[in-house]
Formats: structure tokens, sequence, C-alpha cells
């Protein structure tokens, strides 16, 4: 790695940038505390929109590969979006998906369902919005100064590995500060030479299982005969598995690293940190998983039972819908091939 | 498809004409050249057409190309894997190549048998093989498994299927359990006077067998008893039977009938007697029933209903009555398992318009049986319902509940051969004429049909039509006091009503009520039917899809005593080349749990149908048991870790396969994504 800092009184540089996302996961770099400090003391931070003053230009301007470290999170939503994955790729050695809209499209993917104009309509239209004269976004304005333009909106989100190339994935709504706490430390351990960077296209900040291996809740052969949602059951058992109690949890899904940290306050697991090991689609697994365990074979009772699953598509797929084999709904896909 | 430059695997691809089974739809020699063109960068270093590939130079061709061109992967497209899976992977074995490195994939029954556009059934056989290439670039060496097998049998059933199969295994020296839930072995024969074609007395050739069986030093007998659980697998099952209480000590019985004399409570025989006659509380089921002694029924003995009685306690002469025996659970150790729990008879009184249970003198086929039997309730005599008239005029109607849409659409084998062993019996013992109303006469096999014709020229009256009512409503004073059966009589073309005094039902043969739980319990499956699913219906009748398990007679679907007789033995035989191998090698294709990626969900633990999963609680993971494992793949695809890879069936392999099959000419999923 000493090959990656060429002249060593010269400190590698850092950037991080925030694309379709909600800005949790920025909130959460700075919310390891003092280990920021290391960053600091190690990197020379180029370009952090949210922290610091830059400027696309300044970037543009940077020389290939100059920048050790990027963390990138955030789908890719338009056009802009595109532009800085493909720019900061172009000038980064290592870009990190950084948190699970960056990872898997995260509730932003979930837009994937619906057509721009649905898209559109939620965001303009609906009645918690005021906008009395109708106005919707125009991607370029004839002004008497010339022509305004904003970036174009896509008909569907993408990961930013399906845009550009991408070296690590880190998952997480937000990724667990001790994790990214964790990763910084390795990164600034390999910079000293005294550990190995993981394997291109490795997840990282993760554990090898999944959140029912963290979770110390009690479990039995699972057999599911109903499911609820939580504030329907009477009295939550503090130490039985929930989903034994009928409340669908992800955890068994969930790639492991948060520590099972819904779970062990008594919310189900929602599956923030993504599809196990090897698994190309989480949604279809744990459906599967779940329609495994269901304790019927009568149509009309097992009917009845995923009945109450009052939202299939935001259960399953809340946080990888646009990262799955599905990737998004017609009405999204028929606006993308035309 | 595969930007690395260097192929890491050399494959050879085989695609066969089947003579002109594929050639005719498909153009093989142009799936050749396109696989070698197309597919060379994924490593297909040759390929070739050829006539016969399963014939022993299509064999020797991809044996040669192995030893000369250096192959690493062999992928034939041909027929499906059922047929020659097997000899195209010996044929790399002798090669000396892994045989789990070649991949059949069908172009037969999948393309060429589904399709007659030429062009396109092209097409889809270069698609079948590019996704065989793609796959076996993943495909591991594998080495079979060898199991070691117990040499005890259990044989559950103990009718002549189970019998035979019993006494043959016995005879060659094994250990064999044999589990009957009636009091006595025997099943339905027992239950007959006479057995066609030859007219034997039933009971002169079967309890010969029974007695052998009884009294065999190698067979373990466990009558009025039932499995209650099985668990392991082929080589080593352990099996829990539980032996109802008899309340009869049988190191005391001498089985000299006195209890059953001298007990007071008469009970309807609704098995033995098919519900014509009586039995007592404490009964054996027949006079040469084996073993001999009795059982007393619980739900009908006086002791047992209010506490009085004790008649039979009170003149056994050896004191063997035992009011407080309790049921016994035995577990026993077998390598292996022949199922024999033989039929059911199609209950009659779903068909009402034929009025059994409504119209007295309409009999079932079985209780006839039991009517002409000399140790019968009537001695023998034919008789109506009223116990001394004889008939006249008896009409036998064939096909009830068999051949026929409303109950069983398949021909229940054995009803047309007894229904003429009823008209012989009626017109041997009566005298009286008899009608016999028939759809198609069904006589194959030996002496059948020469047994037709005996008793067409005995004067039997033969009606072919499906018969549509038998009522007791006379429209004429010749009909009075008779029944009549209404039939459009289809060789004379006209309905014609027959007045006759009794009927007899040839009721045809049914899986057992409980067929789906004993097929469940012993990890096999059923078809819709209800009749157990061999191997393969042609080639390995007696076989099941699970190790270990066999199937003899009538739970396989309806069939004759010769036929019965016959898979008795022919499983016991299966069994005995097992036992005498010692062991057997089962194909490697096994589910397993990588435990660092296990969380200890327990999802998969209660769905293997073969109970291989186990969860170790110290750990909190999940294990699976190879030997059981039969790599049917469920729990692999229930893991929501992906933590159960099916080898053979990895992700890698079914996801390569998929992408070879669909992107084998155009990148769809970059498509989607470089139009925006
Ligand atoms: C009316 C009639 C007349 C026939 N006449 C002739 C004839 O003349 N000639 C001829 O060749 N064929 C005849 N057949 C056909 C013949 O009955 C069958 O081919 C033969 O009986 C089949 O034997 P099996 O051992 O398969 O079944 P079964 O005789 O049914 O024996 C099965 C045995 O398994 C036992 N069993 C069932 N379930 C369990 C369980 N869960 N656990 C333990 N034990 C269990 C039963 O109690 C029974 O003893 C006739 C059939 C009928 C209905
Ligand atoms: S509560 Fe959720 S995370 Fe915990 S064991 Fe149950 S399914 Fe797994
Ligand atoms: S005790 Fe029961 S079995 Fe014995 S004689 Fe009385 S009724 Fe019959
Ligand atoms: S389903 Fe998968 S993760 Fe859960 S216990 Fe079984 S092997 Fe382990
Ligand atoms: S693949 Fe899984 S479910 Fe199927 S037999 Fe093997 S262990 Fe059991």
């Amino acid at each position: 790695m000493s090959k990656n800092g060429q002249a060593p009184k010269e400190k590698p540089k850092f950037a991080m940038y925030w694309a379709a996302a909600c800005g949790g996961c920025e909130i959460a770099v700075l919310n390891i505390g003092e280990k920021i400090l290391d960053v600091d003391a190690n990197f020379d931070v180029v370009f952090w929109p949210v922290a610091m003053d830059a400027k696309y230009k300044d970037v543009e301007a940077m020389p290939d590969k100059s920048i050790l470290l990027t963390l990138f999170n955030g789908g890719i939503r338009n056009e802009e979006n595109e532009h800085m994955a493909k720019l900061l790729r172009q000038k980064s050695q290592i870009l990190v998906a950084f948190g699970s809209c960056a990872n898997e499209g995260c509730i932003p993917g979930l837009a994937n369902l619906s057509s721009m104009q649905e898209v559109f309509n939620a965001a303009y239209e609906s009645v918690s919005t005021e906008n009395p004269q109708h106005i919707r976004p125009q991607f370029s304005y004839q002004v008497p100064e010339g022509m305004l333009t904003i970036p174009l909106f896509y008909p569907v989100l993408r990961t930013l590995d399906q845009v550009v190339d991408v070296d690590y994935f880190m998952p997480g709504c937000p990724p667990e500060s001790h994790q990214i706490a964790a990763v910084i430390d390795l990164v600034i351990a390999v910079l000293h030479g005294e550990a190995e960077l993981p394997p291109k296209g490795a997840v990282i900040g993760v554990g090898d299982s999944t959140v029912c291996e963290e979770c110390q809740r009690a479990r039995n052969i699972k057999k599911i005969t109903k499911l609820v949602r939580i504030h329907e059951v009477a009295e939550v058992d503090p130490d039985l598995c929930l989903l034994e109690q009928g409340i669908l949890c992800n955890g068994p899904a969930t790639r492991s690293g948060c520590g099972a940290r819904c779970p062990s306050v008594g919310a189900a697991c929602i599956g923030c940190y993504g599809p196990a090991v090897g698994v190309v689609d989480y949604g279809a697994r744990l459906m599967t998983a779940v329609a495994s365990v269901i304790d019927s074979t009568e149509p009309d009772e097992i009917e009845a039972i995923l009945d109450g699953i009052p939202d299939p598509a935001g259960t399953f797929y809340r946080f990888n819908l646009a990262h799955s084999l599905l990737h998004a709904a017609r009405p999204a896909m028929e606006e993308v091939i035309g | 498809m595969n930007d690395q430059a260097e192929p890491k695997e050399r494959i050879g691809v085989y695609v066969c004409h089947c003579g002109s089974n594929i050639a005719a739809t498909v153009d093989v020699a142009d799936v050749a050249v396109w696989a070698k063109e197309r597919l060379g960068d994924e490593g297909v270093v040759i390929t070739h057409d050829y006539k016969f590939m399963c014939s022993s130079l299509g064999q020797e061709l991809i044996e040669r190309d192995i030893k000369e061109e250096g192959l690493t992967r062999v992928v034939v497209a041909a027929c499906s894997p059922h047929l020659h899976e097997k000899t195209f992977r010996t044929a790399c074995a002798r090669a000396g190549l892994n045989p789990y490195l070649c991949e059949l994939v069908s172009i037969r029954e999948q393309v060429s048998w589904v399709h007659s556009d030429r062009q396109a059934a092209t097409e889809k056989a270069k698609a079948v093989v590019a996704g065989g290439v793609e796959r076996v670039i993943h495909n591991e060496p594998l080495e079979p498994l060898h199991i070691p097998i117990h040499p005890a049998t259990l044989v559950v059933g103990g009718g002549i299927a189970g019998i035979q199969a019993a006494l043959e295994l016995a005879d060659s020296g094994h250990q064999v359990y044999l589990v009957e839930r009636e009091p006595s072995i025997g099943g339905h024969m027992a239950q007959f006077d006479k057995t066609f074609p030859t007219m034997d007395c039933a009971a002169c050739i079967l309890t010969p067998k029974m007695v052998d069986a009884g009294g065999h030093p190698h067979i373990d007998l466990f009558t009025w008893s039932e499995v209650v659980r099985v668990d392991g697998f082929v080589g080593n099952f352990t099996v829990t039977i539980r032996q109802k209480p008899r309340y009869i000590d049988t190191d005391l019985c001498t089985g000299c009938g006195i209890c059953w004399e001298k007990c007071p409570k008469r009970v309807i025989d609704d098995v033995y007697e098919a519900g014509l006659g009586y039995r007592k509380a404490v009964y054996t089921p027949f006079a040469q029933a084996v073993p001999k002694y009795p059982v007393i029924d619980p739900e009908n003995c006086t002791y047992f209903i209010n506490g009085k009685c004790r008649a039979c306690e009170k003149f056994c002469p050896t004191d063997a009555i035992k009011f407080d025996q309790e049921e016994e659970f035995i577990t026993v150790q077998v390598g292996n398992i022949i199922l024999a729990t033989g039929f059911d008879l199609f209950d009659a009184r779903r068909v009402p318009q034929y009025g059994y249970g409504r119209l007295a003198n309409v009999f079932t086929s079985l209780e006839f049986e039991r009517l002409c039997n000399a140790a019968g309730p009537t001695n023998g005599q034919i008789v109506m319902r009223d116990g001394v008239t004889k008939p006249e005029l008896v009409a036998v109607i064939h096909c009830v509940g068999s051949r026929d849409r409303n109950y069983n659409n398949y021909c229940s084998v054995i009803c047309c051969m007894s229904s003429l062993k009823f008209a012989h019996l009626v017109k041997e013992r009566t005298g009286a004429r008899v009608y016999n109303f028939y759809i198609d006469m069904r006589t194959a096999f030996k002496d059948y049909d020469e047994f037709y014709q005996r008793v067409l020229e005995e004067g039997t009256i033969f009606v072919r039509g499906r018969v549509a009512e038998v009522t007791d409503a006379a429209r004429l004073p010749s009909e009075d006091g008779k029944l009549i059966v209404q039939v459009e009589d289809t060789l004379a073309g006209r309905q014609r009503r027959i007045p006759v005094d009794m009927v007899i039902l040839s009721a045809g043969l049914e899986p057992r009520h409980d067929a789906k739980a004993v097929a469940h319990q012993f990890g096999i499956s059923c078809s819709a039917n209800g009749w157990f699913i061999e191997r393969h219906p042609k080639l390995d009748p007696v076989a099941t899809m699970t190790e270990g398990i066999f199937i003899a007679g009538t739970v396989q679907g309806p069939k004759d005593i010769p036929a019965s007789v016959s898979q008795g033995a022919a499983a016991a035989a299966r069994v005995l080349g097992r036992i005498n191998k010692g062991e057997i090698e089962l194909e490697p294709v096994r589910a397993t749990i990588d435990a660092r990626h296990c969380s200890g969900c327990r999802i998969c633990n209660g769905l293997c149908p073969f109970n291989a999963i186990i969860f170790h609680e110290d750990a909190m993971v999940s294990e699976i048991n190879h030997a059981l494992c039969q790599g049917c793949g469920t729990c692999v695809a229930a893991c929501p870790a992906g933590a159960i890879s099916g080898s053979s069936f990895s992700n890698e392999q079914i996801m390569s396969q998929i992408e070879g099959l669909l992107l084998f000419d155009r990148p769809v999923r970059s498509r989607h994504f470089s139009a925006v």
C-alpha cells in the first residue's frame, strides 16, 4: 500500500459524496466521535460537500486516481448523481459503496415500483403538498437570459455498482458507527503497512452470518401459524424469537454486523444490512424462507396467514428492490425500455 | 458473456441425433458447429454430432476425446438425464474424468419432442447447450457416498405380497420383522374361497405360507401392531413398532378357543367377514389365523365396558387372559423396508343408484366371497340376505367405482376376473341363471381368457353396457319382488330391464384410506389417487424415490395375486442384493451447511422430508447428515442466509445455467441499464 502514497510527506486524499440518499450516512460518519480526528490526521480531505466547501470543477481538475479513498453514499437517481459517480470513480483508487442506498437502492429505490409520473404526483400533488399552481419540474426552461437546465430525472434508480465499478461494499442504513470506525482503523493500518486490504468486491464492516446470529432471543424449530404487526401482540415475550411470536422479523435473511440492534430492543429487524453472503436477491430469499415455515397445507389457511403481511413489497424489498433481480416494476421499466 | 481471456476448462460438447428423434426437429449439425464457434470463449474446444451418443461408439468418442484432447468437462445434449446421465458419466469415469464433471442436457424431451418448428427448435437447442456449458464450468468433482447396510429388513403388511417378501428374505437366512395391523396375517386373500383362474382353494394355498411365516426362525411377527416411528436412512433405519395389548399372554395361550366359545358378546365382523358375519369380543379372525392367539377387542368387551363378565378368564385353562396388559413399544434396527399394506375395497355405497346398503339383496364382492366360503357365515351356502333362500337369478355388475370419472378413472384390473369367478361359483353351487354386466372384458394374462370361455360355455349371459340402475320398483307383474337391473345393452342397441333375485357389485380396488399418512411416515410419495409411486413405472416398479424403501403388491396399484407375489419376491430380491453387497453407493448430490454463514435461525430445521437436519444447541448452528440427505433441495431454497448449498446444484451452477440459457445470444441484462 505504501506505493499508493509515493511522496511520504503528502497525506493520502479522502472524499465523501452524497447522491440520492437521506443524509443519514453522512451523520453516521460524523457520529464516530473522536475517531473523526484520526481521519483528519491521516487523510487530506479534498472533497466532502456536507463538511466543507468544494466545487465539482475542482474534482474534475484533479488527476485521475489521485484520491485514495472515496465513500459514496446514495443511489443514482438523476443525471447529476451519475456524473458524480463516474467522475469520482475516475479520480479514486478505492471507491466504496457506502450505506444501503449506494449498495441496494434503499428507500429511494422503492420508487422503482412506480412510474416517473407517479413519483412526481406523489412529490408535487399529494394531500400534504401545497402546490396550487401545479408546478412540476421542467428539465430545461427558456428564460430571457438563456436556457436553464436541471439534472435529468431517471425513470429508475440504480445502485452505484449498476453504474460504475465498485471496490468495496459497506451496507447499513446507515452503517453502524463501530463498523465505520473499524473500517477506518483498517484503512489506516493498511496505510502504515500493518494490514492488508480485503479482496476487491468484498463486503466490509459486516459479520459472516445473519442478524439471528447476533440476536440473543431463544429460538425453536420455526412454525408460523400467524403473522401480526407488533402492536397487535398483547405482550411481546422479551426472550423469544420475534418470528416465532408471529412478528415478521427480517433477521434470518439480513447480513450480520449491526449487533442485532432492533430485535434486542423488541423491534423486528427490517433488513437494512442487506443480503447474506452470496445471496443475489434478498427479498426472494426471505420470502422463500417465510413461506417454507408457514405451518399449514391448506391453501385458504396459508392465504389467511400471509394476509398478515400488510405490505409485502415494502417488507421483503424495503432496502433492496433496486438491486434485486426484479430491479423495478413494469411502469418504471417501460419508461426505461421505451 | 465472460470477459476473462483464457477459459479455464477444456469442454467437449456432443450433440445426439437420437436416430431421428432429435435430428428430425433440430438441426443437430448446426448446433454442434454453433457451439464450437460461439462457446469457444467459454472453453469449448471440441464438438461433435453423432447418430446415437449412447451407443458404445458414441461413448468411445467421448472417452477418446478426454484422453486425446485433454477434456476437463463434458456436455452431452441428448435425452433426459433420467435415462442416460449414468451412461455418459460412466463413460467419462472410464476415461479417467470424474463423472460429475459431465452434464447431460435434454434436447429431446425438452426440445425436439415438444416443438415442431425446426428453426425455433434448433435455436432453443443452442440455448440449452449454452446453459449446460455455463453450468458444467462450475461442476465439482464428487465422490459417491458408501453406506453400510444393516442385514435385517422390515416388512409392513402381512398380505400375500408382504408374506412372500418376508419368506424370501428369511429363507435366505436374513432377519425379518413383519408388522401386521390385524390380529392375523393373510390380508384379503384369506377372505376368499376360491381364486381365479384355476379355482384353487385360497386357504389351501395361503395357509402353508402363513404357517411358514409364523414359525420361521428368521421372522419376528408383530401382529395387532403398527409402525409409529421411522428414523434413520437407507442401511440403518430405526423403527418403533407399537404392539397393541392383546390382553392375552401368548406364552400361556394354546389357542384352544375356549375363550371365544364362552364369550357372551357377539360383534359384527366388519373386517374379515365384510359385515356379513359375527365374531366374539375375544376372537381370532378365522380358524387358520397366524398367530393362533386371539385378541380381546376392548371397545366391545363387556368387561372393558362395564367392569363385569370375565367369562373368558374364568374358563381359560391356562390362565392366559391378562386384562392388565399394556401396549408395548419395540424398537428394531433394519437396513431396508418393504411396504406391502395392500388395498381397500371401493365403498359401493358411493354409487347410490346400485342400491347397496338400501336394497337387501345387493351384495359387494367381498360379501360374496364370504358367502361362498365354506368357513364363512353361511358355511358356503350362496343364499339371499334372509339366510335361507337360494337365488334363481343373479346379476354380477363389473367396474363398480372403476373406469368412471365420478369415482376412480382407472381399471381395478382384477374385477373382470373375480366377476367371472362369481358367475362360475353361483352356477356351480345354485344352478341359478347368471347375468354379467360388463363394459369391456379384461381377461389378459395366463389362462384368464380360457377361464372366460369356460364361464361362457357354462351358460352365463353377458350383457355389454354400464348398468344405469338397480331398483325394486316393479313396472311389470314379472318384476314384482325382484331387483331390476336397468341397462343399455350396447350390443343389442336397446334398453333392457332384467329382473333378478340377487346383485353382486364387483367393487374396485382403492388405496388404503390411510395411504397418504403411511407414505408420509416412510418418506415416499403417493400418486394423486393414493397408490404409492414406484421409482420407474416400467424399469423399477418395486423401488421408490426414497433409498431403502421398497413397495410390493397392491399398494403400488391394482393387481392380482400372482402379480402381488411376484412383486413381493422382486422387492425381496432388491433388498437381498443390497444385503449381500454389504453397502450401497449413493449419489453424492447432498446439501451442506456452511457453519460460518449459518445464523442458527432454525428456519430449515423442520423442513427436511428425510429428517436430515440437526441443530447443535451449543454452537447454535445447524448441520446436515449426509447419509440421510437425499439432495431434494428443500432446505437449500429455504435458508435465508444462503448458508446451505447443494452439491451439483450450487447457486453458481444454477445461475450460470440460467444465464447461459438466457444470454446465449444477447446480453439482456446490460440492456436494461444502458438504455437510460
Ligand atoms: C373380491 C375380490 C376377489 C379377488 N379374487 C382374486 C382371485 O381370485 N385371484 C387373484 O389372483 N386375485 C384376486 N383378488 C386380488 C387380491 O385380493 C390381491 O391381489 C391381493 O390380495 C393383494 O395382496 P396384498 O398383499 O397386496 O394386499 P392385502 O391383501 O390388502 O394385504 C395387506 C395387508 O397389510 C395390512 N396393513 C394395511 N395397512 C397396514 C399398516 N399401516 N400397518 C400394518 N399392516 C397394514 C392389512 O391388514 C393386510 O393384512 C381379489 C380381490 C377382490 C377385492
Ligand atoms: S428475533 Fe429476528 S433476529 Fe432474532 S432470532 Fe428471531 S428472527 Fe432472528
Ligand atoms: S371378558 Fe370380554 S372377552 Fe372375555 S368373555 Fe367377557 S366379553 Fe368376552
Ligand atoms: S436456515 Fe440457514 S441460517 Fe437458518 S439454521 Fe438453517 S442453515 Fe442456519
Ligand atoms: S436437501 Fe435439505 S431438505 Fe433436502 S434432503 Fe437434504 S437436508 Fe433434507
